[in-house]
């Protein structure tokens, strides 16, 4: 990342705005989908696809993850991890509740 | 550490130092401070709890009318004491001011990663501890939910609970701002030639800890905002519909979930524990070491304990909450993970075991401290093995028992290793010994007195003794039997006080004695002994920043022809 | 003697400190949304109804609100990109413009939360308007917070420009991923708030 020419760095110019263009019309996708009528699961399960390829997009062109080396791929894989124990794990307590 | 040498007022040099040294001192003693405090605090329940509703000695002025120390403030109390002795006291003492002062040392660097943020996270956890501690002075007292500050009863308490989320969002803040910097000096920092495989034990701890507190304590954070939110806005995260309090239904619209806070104060709490115990195994490894005149047995091992352990301390945390009606199927997941995990400990208690064996002994001060270290937090950690056991647990949860396992671990555990360290790396900031014989008696009294208050609480416990009572016990009769041990653990607790004076004289009398001359008096071979003056340089710590060619414990090195060669020595 | 890797990469982690640092932090904001995330999945499940977002919150306005913020993120990234190309003019032109989008969501957010109060509807009055408002509130907050910095860098701090031109395109560079940050934190706050 220090050391880039300008033409490298135009280069890396035009996949920003590729990305946006990509970004704009995913959002209008996103809007669009919530009107079809697919029931909860499909709906969450389709609303968060289409957030994670956005958020890809940005993570990896807009912040250069792709370009980055291990640490930081260390770091978020450990992140990311932790943070799916503590979206999904209180939830499963409450689903796997005693019945009396 | 620069070629041009400003000239530094008083503010800067002292007060706002970014030198890593400075900073760790301000932790230091700061930490020191309300660990006393924390402690005084409960020297005042314990005389409730000998003698209840007996006028309390010297401070029972302060108290109410009468001297006797009321229900609401023993609850204030008690709350008060857990949370400053964990986040005033043991961590600052253990991750901000040993981390600080000595792993860039360590390490082989001049200073961490970013000294600016370094002076920021110290003064905000200064600040934070002062809005801690203004919760006394508010109407109704400081905050009395108890440290784990479970609703409803915490989103309907007095103010001084509200005193407690905002003092909490400075102290998370510092400590993240602290987790950043250690990571980002051990990961860049390292000297030449030291690989991950050549840290010292003690940089290692340090480094793990960092993690857990990055990434354990913001889901903390997120709940005090949302505790906030119930307590100031009136929003129902945490309350349920149609709760009645004294007779009247309380007007919150409802909805909300108590075990929701449980859940995400426990993500933190339970790394939080590792918290306090890693960076305690870690100054009990270098003592041990260093005293044996030996390596430590199982380097790696224990490296690998370590790290997994670090991984296993986020998914255990339900094992708090056994009791709050989850399902079979989570409750034996949650039982499965605790069981694996009191593995590492047993390989990292047992590397430290085992590298005695054949050792050369010496029995100075530290090491005295970290000999005790060893059995008080066996006994610690076994005694957690039926509450981790979610059957035994439904008879000793919220019992004395609970009380007597943490306190195992944190006191004659990890407050041991903090003295340890102390007593240890005392010739290394200062340049001046401490007295032997104050140690000593500083050592033996605490390890006598220490067993005279927690060992009675595993009795109490069995017996039914529920935690966080006013009067001990009194009121129940299954408690009767083993009423008694509540003076015995008092008393014990007052000559646990006293014990400690012998640690403040020997500080003084130490401080105001003369340098030794001596750079590496205990013929260490870790960088901060071996390759800086003794206080170390005040700008850059080394003359030359030195190189690393072998690992942190050649001590006895077979075929090598001295008794230790420095990890900075050429091979 | 200076702290190494202040500003040139350290060659097997390819990062400079500031890189690491602020990816660091990232990660423990992550786990902070993710804690208000996570109380959102477990209220929402523990409860028998839960209106939908559509029906309360303004979706048109939210989409607004989310184009600007996508494109202040080009912004950002275009603006740490003119000074890799050595364009100041370039530099203070897109930061610029990241600062005037970023004050546009916030008028945006204004607007919806004013009409909320306007017609009773408040962080207390259900579940999931306590959890809309507190959600989007940090968020806000973490916004105001990149403004004051980018404004701080766009003005007086674009002196560093001139006495270490490398050290500012890295802060510069460790800006824009907490603005990127902040973004990726609004993609998946919208469709889980206004559409779910």
């Amino acid at each position: 990342m220090a050391d880039l020419t300008p033409d490298q760095v135009k280069h890396h110019v035009r996949i920003y705005v590729m990305v946006f263009v990509a970004l704009a019309f995913l959002t209008i996708v996103t809007v669009a989908i919530s009107y079809l009528d697919l029931g909860p699961i499909a709906s969450v399960a389709l609303a968060l696809f289409v957030a994670s390829i956005k958020g890809s997009l940005v993570a990896c062109y807009f912040m250069h993850l792709i370009d980055e080396k291990i640490t930081i791929y260390w770091t978020l894989l450990i992140t990311v991890a932790m943070f799916m124990v503590l979206l999904f794990v209180p939830l499963s307590t409450l689903l796997d509740h005693t019945q009396y | 550490m620069s070629t041009d040498h400003h000239k530094e007022s008083f503010l800067t040099k002292y007060i706002f130092s970014t030198d890593h040294k400075i900073i760790g001192l301000q932790y230091g003693i700061t930490s020191l401070v309300w660990l006393l405090f924390g402690f005084m605090l409960m020297m005042i329940m314990r005389y409730q709890l000998a003698y209840p509703e007996s006028p309390i000695p010297f401070v029972g002025a302060l108290l109410g009318e009468s001297g006797i120390l009321p229900s609401e403030m023993y609850n204030s109390l008690g709350a008060m004491h857990g949370t400053i002795m964990i986040f005033l006291g043991v961590v600052p003492l253990a991750f901000g001011a040993f981390g600080n002062y000595f792993l860039p040392l360590q390490i082989g660097t001049i200073d961490m990663a970013f000294p600016k943020l370094n002076a920021a996270s110290y003064w905000i956890y200064f600040l934070g501890s002062v809005v801690m501690v203004i919760g006394f002075f508010v109407p109704g007292g400081a905050a009395n939910s108890g440290w784990t500050s479970y609703p409803p009863l915490a989103d309907i308490a007095t103010m001084g609970q509200t005193v407690w989320l905002f003092g909490m969002v400075f102290l998370i803040t510092s400590s993240l701002l602290g987790s950043v910097n250690i990571l980002v000096t051990v990961i860049q920092l390292r000297a030449e030639g030291m690989t991950w495989m050549k840290l010292p034990i003690f940089t290692w701890t340090q480094f793990i800890t960092a993690f857990l507190l990055l990434l354990a304590f913001p889901p903390l954070e997120a709940a005090g905002i949302l505790q906030l939110m119930d307590r100031l806005v009136g929003t129902s995260f945490f309350m349920p519909s149609g709760l009645v309090v004294s007779g009247e239904i309380l007007k919150y619209t409802g909805g909300g979930s108590p075990l929701l806070w449980q859940h995400l104060f426990w993500f933190l709490a339970h790394p939080e524990v590792y918290v306090l115990i890693l960076p305690a195994f870690g100054i009990v490894t270098e003592i041990v070491a260093n005293n044996t005149r030996k390596p430590i047995w199982g380097y790696k091992s224990m490296v690998y304990a370590m790290v997994f352990l670090g991984f296993m301390s986020f998914i255990v945390w339900a094992h708090h909450m056994y009791l709050t009606g989850m399902g079979t199927s989570i409750g034996a997941f949650f039982q499965t993970t605790t069981m694996i995990i009191s593995i590492p400990s047993v390989v990292i208690l047992t590397t430290l075991f085992l590298s005695l064996w054949g050792g050369s002994i010496r029995f100075n001060t530290p090491m005295l401290f970290a000999l005790g270290f060893i059995p008080m937090f066996g006994i610690g950690g076994l005694t957690g093995l039926p509450l981790g056991l979610a059957a035994a647990d439904i008879h000793l949860h919220d019992t004395y028992y609970v009380i007597g396992h943490f306190h195992y671990v944190v006191a004659p555990g990890t407050i041991f290793a903090l003295f340890a360290g102390i007593y240890y790396w005392f010739p290394k900031m200062t340049g001046k010994r401490t007295n032997e014989t104050l140690g000593k008696l500083h050592f033996f009294f605490s390890f006598i007195f220490m067993n005279g208050v927690f060992m009675p609480m595993f009795v109490q416990g069995l017996a039914g003794v529920s935690r966080r009572l006013w009067d001990g016990g009194e009121i129940y009769a299954h408690a009767a039997d083993v009423l008694y041990l509540n003076e015995v653990m008092s008393v014990s607790a007052w000559l646990l006080g006293l014990a400690q004076i012998f640690f403040i004289a020997n500080m003084i009398i130490s401080l105001r004695g003369k340098k030794t001359g001596e750079v590496n008096p205990w013929g260490a071979t870790t960088i901060e002994w071996t390759d800086t003056t003794s206080p170390p340089l005040g700008h850059g710590n080394f003359e030359i920043v030195p190189n690393v060619y072998r690992g942190p414990y050649e001590y006895n090195v077979p075929g090598a022809d001295k008794d230790f060669t420095p990890q900075s020595e050429k091979g | 003697m200076d702290i190494p890797y202040t500003v040139k990469d350290r060659p097997d982690t390819g990062l400079y400190n500031g890189k690491l640092g602020v990816w660091l932090f990232l990660a423990s904001e992550v786990m902070l949304f993710g804690g208000l995330f996570s109380a959102y999945i477990f209220l929402r499940t523990g409860v028998d109804t839960w209106p939908r977002g559509a029906d309360i919150l303004d979706v048109p306005l939210a989409t607004l609100n989310t184009l600007f913020l996508i494109t202040s993120s080009v912004t950002m990234v275009m603006s740490w990109a003119s000074l890799k190309l050595k364009d100041l003019a370039k530099f203070k032109l897109y930061a610029g413009l990241t600062l005037l989008l970023a004050c546009a969501f916030l008028v945006v957010k204004y607007f919806e939360y004013t009409h909320k109060f306007h017609v009773g509807l408040f962080p207390s009055t259900n579940t999931f308007l306590g959890i809309y408002f507190t959600m989007t509130g940090l968020h806000v907050l973490h916004i105001i917070g990149g403004i004051i910095v980018i404004f701080y860098f766009w003005m007086p701090g674009s002196k560093m420009w001139e006495s270490d031109p490398e050290r500012f395109t890295n802060r510069i560079e460790i800006v824009g991923l907490y603005w990127h940050f902040v973004d990726l934190v609004w993609i998946f706050l919208f469709p889980v708030l206004y559409l779910l």
